[in-house]
């Protein structure tokens, strides 16, 4: 795959140290690259091989989701939170009652705290696994392991559907609890997907995690310091994959994260093999929550009795409400004056903020590693520009 | 040709066809997709391509990533205003023949962001569009559908006449105009020559008279 | 950590600061904390690097957008009528300026708390909408700050690099603000609703209707 297959390139001549004249090349990779994850666009000046500059470019998918927050009503933004980070909607659902919950102060029922953790740990299972399908296709394994991550994740997206109706887009959680209960046999069905996962992750790390072109393409390539990733507000498994040990459900231990018992992968060199590692022992760490969880889940309602639904005006004030998403840190802040509609409506999209440290990452590297150092990060441009 | 007679030259071993139907039957059947994805559709569009799905089978897995090598723009996403011109420069681009099916809410309309200062309503507003799906996503199906459609339309195209495909029609236009980045809006806003508002019942006055309000 | 604290530590260490506490009277309990322009940068600098507070991840930038409003004011005025001074009640309306607002959430990595809420504000909406950026403290707020230079016009003085984030470099309005008026494409809505019809109706009657 070449870095050059959709992008415009010129020459521009660079003062020389020797006296002489070399030529940088400037490349603009994207938005209509295949491994840009989107509509995402990089400026690249190029000295020979090797990166000498690298910006990015946004807003080819900023669809105006905080506007048109500020015209609906607050439940009437929920669908608009699926299609923010529209791999894991149902983490973003989340997130977003989290944050009306904060705001109004509503109580969530045990029941349906469960059945958050319970879908937005599957959740997290399907992301990072196609997460990983895409860096190696970034990394040219064109077709193999993507193919493997789909499988496995039409299986969570099968549960999600039959759970929510829709495969993608789930619109589940509602202010003070969730939509729909579990339909007869559903838990069965889970419990059956999540035992055989660790198997699919057992496969899929004989297949990769030893493998010698994937540990040469990324081994000490597109290094993070723990220090530059804090200043930069990294969160998330490339925050973790730097060793910093930060996950918000140990922060902040929202909904019933206090029950749980797991551990937080740690990566010691920060480079992408870190964060590869990373997101596979969380998928791991999650398979274990979710066991625990569908041990421990509680009959009982699954709405908090006192919340309306249509007609709901919180009383005037703010609330900032975070939650781990599977990307990081995905927070909403929200400002309301008693109206039915939010004053104000602010997503804190991690994707973005993650890529701060884009540019950091690749200087010094080869063109062909932008894509893979990309690709670790798990940006989807939904979430990047609103 | 007489359908009958055809199959009766079939059974004796004597394959007859006319060049409409070669020609045609060569077209629906190697569908090379541009490998592009604009938002949550194209994640959709990747999930029909993988195993469970399978587009190949209809002759459509090679997914080109260069306009050069790709027959079948599939829009699968929001187009903002920043993106639109370059969904055109791409369509522009690809060789002819080619076609462009319209995947989902927001690339038919703009679908639930249609109020956003950013969002293109529907791209058929730039560059003609052969199949459009609803849905937001459209299921995998409904894309596999949408591939269906197509090679059918591609099937009954005649080679002459008034009906023949663009790229047989001299006079006929294959590239299009590309908006550029005005001071509020994209210029133009819209490409006349392509997409004309169709007429819809709304009253200026308010009042609820016609069936669309 | 309470905030009157932090407050009364930030006065202590950073002389010449004006701090006011902006109370919160949602559930959430979220106050924050409203800092002048001027010291700024050097409140920031304390919470990131006192040992105890150690405020080392700015979270979320949120730009915010205060318009003016009318005020209607009864004012008691002497006027003359008729040859006798009388006291005349009027009602006065001013316009008041309105600001925009950038409010930054603090956590703390290392420390494992927060947040703290900052807020700062400009001192109209229309020429005087400088801020210090906070980016030279915490770099998370780099396309943060971009992001509301280009949707709300604040512009961050000491920004190391501010274009425009989402918009195309040559457009020219803010659109996050709340008196921007989107460009008129509403010439077909199959089906209209809501603010969609009235902005369908809004085109069909511009346009002489059809």
């Amino acid at each position: 795959m070449s870095a050059t297959t959709a992008a415009t390139a010129r020459f521009t001549l660079k003062p020389s140290t020797d006296g002489g004249e070399d030529q940088l090349l400037e490349v603009s990779m994207g938005p209509q690259h295949p491994s840009t994850h989107g509509v995402f666009r990089m400026d690249v000046a190029l000295d020979g091989e090797r990166v000498v500059k690298l910006k990015p470019v946004f807003g080819y998918l900023h669809r105006n989701h905080e506007k048109i927050a500020e015209t609906e009503t607050y439940l009437g933004s929920m669908p608009y939170t699926d299609r923010l980070d529209y791999l894991c909607s149902i983490a973003n659902n989340w997130s977003y009652a989290l944050a009306v919950e904060k705001l109004a102060g509503i109580q969530v029922p045990e029941r349906a705290e469960y059945l958050r953790v319970i879908t937005g740990e599957l959740t997290r299972l399907q992301n990072h696994t196609s997460g990983i399908g895409f860096l190696l296709q970034d990394m040219g394994a064109s077709g193999t392991p993507l193919m493997y991550a789909f499988r496995e994740r039409e299986k969570v997206l099968d549960l999600f559907e039959s759970l929510t109706g829709s495969r993608m887009m789930c619109n589940y959680m509602r202010f003070g609890g969730c939509r729909v209960d579990m339909p007869a046999g559903w838990l069965q069905q889970a419990q059956k997907v999540v035992e055989a996962f660790p198997r699919f992750l057992d496969e899929f790390e004989r297949l990769l995690s030893g493998n010698e072109i994937l540990m040469a393409r990324t081994q000490g390539v597109g290094v993070l310091s723990k220090e530059l990733a804090v200043d930069a507000g990294i969160t998330g498994p490339m925050l973790r994959g730097s060793g910093v040990n930060y996950d918000i459900r140990k922060v902040d231990k929202y909904g019933i994260y206090d029950r749980f018992a797991f551990r937080v992968p740690l990566g010691e060199h920060g480079d992408v093999y870190d964060r590869y590692m990373v997101r596979l022992l969380e998928m791991r760490e999650s398979i274990k929550i979710l066991r625990q969880a569908m041990q421990d889940i509680p009959p009982g309602p699954i709405m908090d009795a006192k919340t309306k639904i249509r007609g709901f005006r919180p009383k005037a004030g703010e609330a900032y409400g975070r939650t781990e998403s599977p990307k990081g840190e995905l927070g909403f802040y929200l400002i309301s004056d008693g109206s039915p509609n939010p004053y104000r409506y602010r997503v804190r999209p991690p994707s973005l903020v993650n890529l701060t440290v884009l540019e950091d990452m690749c200087l010094g590297q080869n063109v062909a590693d932008i894509v893979i150092i990309l690709g670790s990060i798990d940006i989807v441009l939904g979430e990047v520009d609103r | 040709m007489d359908e009958k007679l055809k199959a009766e030259l079939g059974k004796q071993g004597i394959f007859a066809t006319t060049l409409q139907e070669l020609y045609n039957w060569g077209r629906k059947n190697s569908l090379w997709p541009l490998n592009f994805g604009l938002a949550c559709c194209a994640i959709e569009m990747i999930a029909t391509t993988m195993a469970r799905y399978d587009l190949a089978r209809f002759g459509a897995e090679v997914f080109r990533p260069s306009p050069r090598q790709a027959d079948l723009m599939i829009v699968a996403g929001t187009i903002t205003k920043k993106m639109a011109p370059q969904v055109v420069r791409l369509y522009n681009q690809m060789a002819e023949p080619k076609y462009v099916i319209s995947m989902g809410a927001c690339a038919i309309s703009g679908g639930p962001f249609k109020q956003g200062y950013n969002v293109l309503k529907g791209i058929d507003r730039y560059i003609p569009v052969d199949v459009y799906i609803p849905g937001c996503p459209p299921r995998p199906e409904a894309l596999i559908d949408a591939f269906i459609t197509l090679q059918k339309q591609i099937d009954e195209q005649p080679l002459t006449g008034a009906g023949r495909p663009r790229h047989l029609n001299a006079d006929a236009p294959s590239e299009f105009v590309v908006p550029q980045f005005g001071a509020h809006d994209l210029e133009p806003p819209q490409n006349p020559g392509v997409w004309r508002p169709p007429l819809v019942n709304i009253s200026p006055a308010g009042k609820n008279e016609s069936g669309n309000d | 950590m309470n905030l009157e604290t932090i407050k009364s530590e930030i006065e202590a260490n950073v002389p010449g600061c004006r701090l006011l506490i902006v109370p919160n009277n949602s559930p959430s309990g979220q106050h924050s904390l409203l800092i002048d322009r001027e010291t700024a940068l050097t409140v920031a600098r304390f919470l990131r690097d006192a040992a105890h507070l150690r405020f080392d991840y700015c979270s979320n930038v949120t730009g915010i957008d205060w318009p003016g409003k009318e005020i209607t004011e009864k004012v008691k005025v002497k006027k003359t009528l008729d040859g006798v001074e009388q006291e005349v009640e009027e009602i006065q309306k001013t316009q008041s300026a309105g600001h925009l607002e950038a409010v930054y959430h603090l956590y703390s990595m290392e420390k494992k708390h927060g947040p703290v809420i900052l807020r700062m504000r400009t001192e109209d909406r229309a020429d005087r909408i400088h801020l210090p950026s906070l980016t030279p403290i915490w770099r998370s707020a780099e396309f943060q700050e971009r992001e509301i230079f280009d949707l709300y016009g604040i512009v961050f003085d000491g920004h190391p690099d501010l274009r425009r984030l989402l918009m195309w470099d040559g457009f020219e309005d803010h659109p996050m603000r709340r008196d921007y008026v989107e460009p008129d494409d509403y010439e077909y809505e199959p089906t209209p609703h809501d603010a969609v019809l009235q902005r369908a109706r809004q085109h069909l009657s511009e346009a002489g209707g059809r």
